[in-house]
């Protein structure tokens, strides 16, 4: 008899075409070295990562490069437009990585200045409609606003990407009945993008019933790096099947779990 | 006299030797072209059109490559 359901292995999700098992994406940074990068990538089973743009350094053009130890064949990049404050600085920033990768997928990020770096959404719609204009499928850090996503998604991003809570913070899913909203609503993708801090917050994400959960300071800066992949990569596993399995009803009181009827006397 | 070239390279200022293609000049460097994206006076230099590239004085290039990040 077959015992094993298949409960992942048909489980998968769709952002422009592109087909995906893994639902946990990370970022490339924050990383003490090229080597702990490359194990915790592997851990965690990701299939798209996030990388950023930047001038090579020319006094050193030998020294190892992220594609080195993150083999772009075997991994989805996803460059960012990270420190990018317009919509210019970004469509330049992202025609470089197209130039450099030669693919089209892009996250696109705009933020708003420290303490919260909150995403900044005028800059953000004004270069959502550049990027799409100039051929790029954009997934768009967003605020967990419901109004906004939805005309990001009007627009023509091709996934939305709320945050939990601040960008590093590590403060967990901040606001989880507006992100419940959020994804209810939407017809892309809706992935949940910084805050998480441990692995129960990617689990709490994934029970909302978001598609994917993007992370990189959770994992890059644990005490070890390779065992919070793994344990992220568990999580984000585990809630898409609690959430896919349907959580029992909450109730206002015990209900025992053993039977009443047939107690010894 | 060879004929130099006054370049801002990554925002620094350079003098190389003319005459010189985008091509010469990451072999130069000692880039894989493979690795890196080039900017010419804020437009694009394809890949494909780096040996037919040739740079003036005064041309600004931004030469990038991907790095960690979130």
């Amino acid at each position: 008899m077959d015992a094993t359901p298949t409960l992942i292995d048909d489980d998968t999700w769709t952002v422009a075409g592109r087909v995906f098992r893994s639902r946990l994406v990370v970022g490339t940074g924050k990383y003490r070295d090229l080597p702990e990068t490359a194990a915790a990538i592997e851990a965690s089973g990701a299939e798209i990562v996030t990388v950023a743009v930047r001038r090579v350094n020319l006094s050193d053009a030998s020294a190892p490069m992220l594609q080195d130890y993150v083999d772009p064949k075997r991994y989805t990049y996803l460059p960012n437009t990270a420190g990018c404050h317009t919509a210019k600085d970004a469509v330049r920033t992202l025609r470089l990585a197209r130039e450099a990768g030669g693919w089209n997928l892009v996250k696109l990020e705009v933020l708003g200045p420290p303490p919260h770096l909150y995403p900044d959404m005028a800059a953000t719609f004004e270069a959502a409609a550049a990027l799409i204009a100039d051929g790029f499928e954009v997934m768009v850090y967003c605020a967990d606003d419901p109004v906004a996503a939805k005309r990001l998604e009007q627009m023509g991003c091709v996934a939305v990407m709320p945050l939990g809570a601040p960008i590093g913070s590590g403060l967990g899913i901040q606001n989880p009945a507006m992100l419940a909203m959020l994804i209810e609503q939407a017809r892309v993708p809706v992935l949940v993008d910084a805050g998480v801090g441990t692995a129960s917050d990617a689990a709490i994400a994934m029970e909302l019933g978001c598609d994917a959960v993007l992370l990189n300071s959770a994992i890059a800066h644990a005490r070890e790096p390779v065992r919070m992949a793994r344990a992220m990569r568990l999580a984000v596993e585990a809630g898409r099947l609690a959430h896919r399995a349907g959580r029992m009803p909450r109730r206002m009181g015990a209900d025992p779990s053993s039977p009443l009827a047939g107690l010894i006397r | 006299m060879t004929n130099r070239l006054m370049l801002t390279l990554n925002g620094e200022p350079r003098e190389l030797p003319s005459p010189l293609t985008v091509a010469g000049l990451l072999a130069a460097i000692g880039l894989d072209t493979r690795k890196v994206a080039v900017e010419r006076n804020e437009e694009i230099v394809p890949r494909s059109a780096y040996h037919a590239t040739h740079l003036a004085s005064g041309d600004a290039l931004e030469i990038v490559h991907f790095i960690g990040g979130g």
